[in-house]
Order: structure tokens, then sequence, then C-alpha cells
């Protein structure tokens, strides 16, 4: 069934579109993740244009988003007080991406630069997060351990103390909210929700208890992809509602029988899998950015106005 | 079933239409070819996969027909690549002014060798004689022909530049007609269709018919809804994610 995408401005499949969004929601349903970082990549390969995919995919984050906070915020896991504080940095970050993203486009290196974000941070969070679970599963399949819960570093010598009671931590606001920033400027470029990084610089850089990161990074995630996809849709008009629609009704779906299969799956064996096929994301990427394309010319239609 | 219909229709009306020019012409000499299309406006819908028009007319004589349609122009920036530090990024681009978001070429005939260049650019019958106007004016010409070469073979890759020309084809001696085919991504506009009637090496009759394509019902009120309300639009998608996603954690919930 082909449907016409009206800010895409192409032709689809309704069906392909709602299994690539139950593909895409299944494994975040699977891994805890939002999925953006498979969607966007797939999204862009199908034919629709880079700045249409990534402001799309930041509605249909809000959504998937929002479902996943519901859960964690019935058992209470939730420091919004935290996430607050992330979320002024990531409003900021989303702001200065946004604008990036626009004056990126102008300039002709904005496929570029969603590249080789993805090839840096997945390639470095994947590799790590990959060693890490390998290591915990030779180990002899025990929790991983952990030498010591709380490392003094210069990290806490930065001004701006704050107690954050839920969380029991006693930090400078200023790393929550850079570490918000950083999220903010990944939303805006690569329409992603940017939890695969913000969930191990929670648990690594802030020390936070591993069972409230997942909800608090997603608490924050609804934000900054609101932001996202409001400043996308009023400043570039690059949301296809249309779109959306189908990968969050594909995605919801498929993030159900995720969840359920994720039950069945080891903690380590889940960041294993996970970490794998982020990396192969990334190299993918790495080897279309080094190996000759086949046309080295390309044509863009002039940015709107 | 719509275009079988259309087709249906534009036989009768190619007919009739041959018969009046026949009529018209005859005494007077005044027009040697006429010619319109199946249809006037393309309509996109939520449903639209591309469509075929087809453009019939007729002459009063012998001599090659030539076909060409084109649509809305625009600015292009054509970009290349290069390898900087084991990457390949862009590296210098060219921006021309006037391209047409479409064309399609078909002719009777082939008229290279038939036709002198001149002519053929005057007209821009074929895609070698597309008026794509650089906006710098200091441009080497192999590169300036490189980078045009570049332009239409991108164009022709989305399917919206013609790979061969086209066929028209006489029903008889006075007759002709010939389909040209709109892909699901055609850009939305005004176009134009311009037949020319070539005899000895020159077009000696020409008529160009409008042609609009344009978003219709659903996926137009979207567009202009985005475009007009886009501070709306945006809050009605976020509100449309956080309500599905909402209604996915009530009804899952049981489960």
């Amino acid at each position: 069934m082909q449907i016409y995408l009206p800010i895409a401005e192409l032709s689809v499949n309704a069906l392909l579109i709602l299994m690539l969004g139950g593909g895409v929601g299944f494994l975040s349903g699977l891994f805890g993740v939002g999925g953006g970082f498979l969607m966007t990549p797939l999204l862009i390969f199908i034919g629709v244009p880079p700045a249409v995919a990534v402001g799309t995919q930041a509605n249909q984050l809000v959504g998937a988003s929002v479902s996943g906070v519901l859960a964690h915020w019935r058992r209470n896991n939730v420091d919004v007080k935290l996430g607050g504080v992330m979320l002024v940095g990531g409003a900021l970050g989303t702001g200065l991406g946004v604008w990036l993203f626009g004056y990126l486009q102008k300039l002709g290196h904005i496929d570029l630069v969603i590249s080789l974000s993805y090839v840096l941070f997945l390639g470095t969070v994947s590799t790590l997060m990959l060693t890490e679970s390998l290591r915990a599963i030779v180990k002899g399949r025990g929790a991983p351990v952990r030498s010591k819960l709380h490392h003094h570093t210069w990290l806490h010598g930065l001004p701006f103390k704050m107690r954050f009671p839920r969380s029991r931590l006693y930090i400078s606001a200023l790393l929550p909210a850079l570490i918000g920033f950083v999220g903010g400027v990944l939303v805006a470029i690569m329409g992603i929700g940017g939890g695969f990084l913000l969930v191990p610089a929670m648990i690594y850089i802030l020390g936070m208890p591993t069972a409230l990161v997942a909800g608090t990074s997603l608490f924050q995630i609804i934000f900054t992809t609101g932001l996202a996809a409001f400043l996308q849709a009023v400043g570039n008009q690059t949301v296809d509602i249309v779109l959306a629609l189908l990968l969050l009704v594909g995605g919801v779906i498929g993030a159900q029988f995720g969840t359920r299969a994720g039950a069945k799956l080891r903690g380590e064996q889940a960041r294993a899998l996970l970490a794998l096929m982020v990396l192969a994301v990334a190299v993918k990427l790495a080897v279309d950015l080094v190996v000759r394309p086949e046309d080295i010319y390309s044509i863009t239609l002039p940015v709107m106005p | 079933m719509n275009r079988r219909s259309r087709c249906l229709l534009a036989l009768p009306v190619a007919l009739l239409a041959g018969f009046c020019l026949w009529q018209a012409v005859r005494p007077a000499w005044a027009q040697s070819l006429v010619a319109d299309l199946s249809s006037h406006l393309i309509a996109i819908t939520t449903g639209f996969t591309g469509t075929d028009v087809v453009l019939f007319g007729a002459v009063d004589g012998d001599g090659d027909v030539a076909v060409v349609v084109q649509g809305p122009e625009g600015q292009v920036t054509v970009r290349r690549k290069d390898r900087v530090a084991a990457i390949w990024m862009n590296v210098e681009d060219v921006t021309f002014a006037g391209v047409p978001a479409y064309y399609n070429v078909a002719v009777t005939a082939p008229l290279e060798g038939v036709v002198p260049p001149t002519v053929l650019q005057r007209h821009e019958i074929g895609l070698d004689y597309v008026r794509l106007l650089p906006e710098k004016a200091k441009l080497a010409p192999e590169k300036l022909a490189e980078f045009r070469a570049a332009l239409i073979r991108n164009k022709q890759r989305a399917g919206l530049y013609t790979t061969e020309v086209g066929e028209v084809s006489f029903l008889g001696q006075r007759l002709f007609r010939t389909r040209i085919f709109f892909p699901a991504n055609v850009a939305t506009g005004t176009y134009t269709a311009s037949v020319f009637l070539i005899r000895d090496g020159d077009v000696v009759s020409a008529q160009t018919t409008p042609l609009l394509v344009s978003k219709i019902g659903f996926s137009a009120n979207v567009f202009e809804f985005a475009q007009r309300n886009s501070v709306f639009y945006a809050i009605l998608g976020i509100m449309l994610a956080v309500t599905s996603g909402w209604l996915a954690g009530i009804v899952f919930r049981k489960s």
C-alpha cells in the first residue's frame, strides 16, 4: 500500500514503514533504548531527505519516550530534580543543535557531520559497552563488579553544588547540565534520543543509582526531543506527521513485544548484543565515509530561507 | 482504472481535435500544428505513485514532431566530493539557476545530425541542450561540463530527467501521440509541454501547453498546515506523539 508523505514529498510503502517502525521498536523494547540511531539512517536510506528524517524522528521519539517513562514513573524510578537540571542544559543544546543543523545544511556538510557524529559517538560507546559486557560474560555470569562506588575526582570540585535526594547525590549542577547539553545537541543533529550516551554518562560520571538512570534519561529525552521536534517543525518545516504516525504505530507495538522478549535475556547478553548492533551501524557508516562513493557528485536543492 | 479511462477519453478527443484542425487549417494554413494534453492537472493525493499524461495532436503535413515537457525552474547546487584525510567530503560546488525540476523529451525520429545544434539549443530539445545557467560567471569550460553532466546524471537517477529520448508515434499521417510519465517524487508547480514541428532541419511551428502539478486533498492540507501554521502543526505533532505513547503505556499495562 503506497502512501504519499506530504512533507518528505515522496511515496512510500506504508507496510514497509510500519515494519521498520515495528522492527526498530522491538529492538528498542528489547534493549531499552530509543532506537533513533537505527531509524534515522534507515529513513535516509529509503530516500527520506536527511532533514525530514531527523525532524520526524525527533517527533516520533517523544511518543516512544512517553510510553517508556510511564513504566518507570509507576515504580518511582524518575529523579525529576536531576532530570530538570539536565533539561536546562538539554534545551540549550537542542537550540544550538537546530541552529547548527541549518547552518551546516547551507554549507553542504550536514551529511558528513551526521555520519561523523554517528561513527564517533556510536563507535566509542559501543566499543566500551562491548568490552565491558564481554568481560562480564567471561568473568562468570556475575553482576558487573565495580571496584569503588564513589571516586573523588576533580569533577567533584566544580561549583554550584546541588543536593539530589532521590539519587542520593551531592554534586555540581554543571555536570548533569553539561551531559544534558551534549544530549540535546545530538538530538537535533543526529535525530536520536541520545539515551545510549546519557545512560553510561549518568552511571559513570554522575554516579547515579542504576535503577534511576533509565527513567530519568527518558524523562529528560521527552522534553529535548519535544523541543527539537518543535524547533524543526517551526524553523525548517521538516516534521512529517504522516511518517511520524506510521513510525509511532509500528514502534509502539514492536516495543511491547521487544520488552517481553527482553525479559528472557540476561543483562550482559543484552548489552553485548546491543553493543554489536550499534557497532555494526558505526562501522557501516565509517566504511561509507572512506570508500570512494559511486558518484562523487551530488545535488541539493537550495535550503528554504 | 484511471489511466485506461483517460486513454479512452484521449483518443476521441484527439480525433476530434485533429478533425477540427484539418477543417480549420485547410484554407488558411494558419496553424500547422495543434496539440493538447489528456489532463492539465496532476493531483498528488495520498495514494499518488506517479502518473502518465498523454499528449496528442495533429500536424498539417510532413515533418518530425518533438515534445519537451519541463517542470518548475529553480536553483540546484551540485557538489563534488574529494578525499580529505581518508574521508570523502564535499570540497567544491557549483550552483545552477533556472534548472527544471523535471525534464522529458520525446521525438518521432532521431534529430541528431538532422537538425542543427543551434536550433535544438534555442528550443531546449534534448538533454544536451537544456538551459542550465551557472551562477559563477568565471568557470573553466571542462569543469562546467563536468558539473552539468553530474547534475543531469543525478536527476536521471532520481527519475526526474529522461534517460533516453521517448517516442512520439504517428497514427496515420496527421495524428500523433506520446505518453509522458511523472514519477511519485515529482515537484509541485507549473510545467510546460512544448510541441515542435520540424521540417528541413528547422522548427516551423510550435505550441506550448501548461500543466499543473499540485497536491490535492489530505496531503495538500497537511503541507499547507505545516507551512502556514507551523507552530500549531508542531504542537499537534508533539501531542499526537504524546497521546499515542501514553495510550500504549495504558493499553499494554495489564499484560
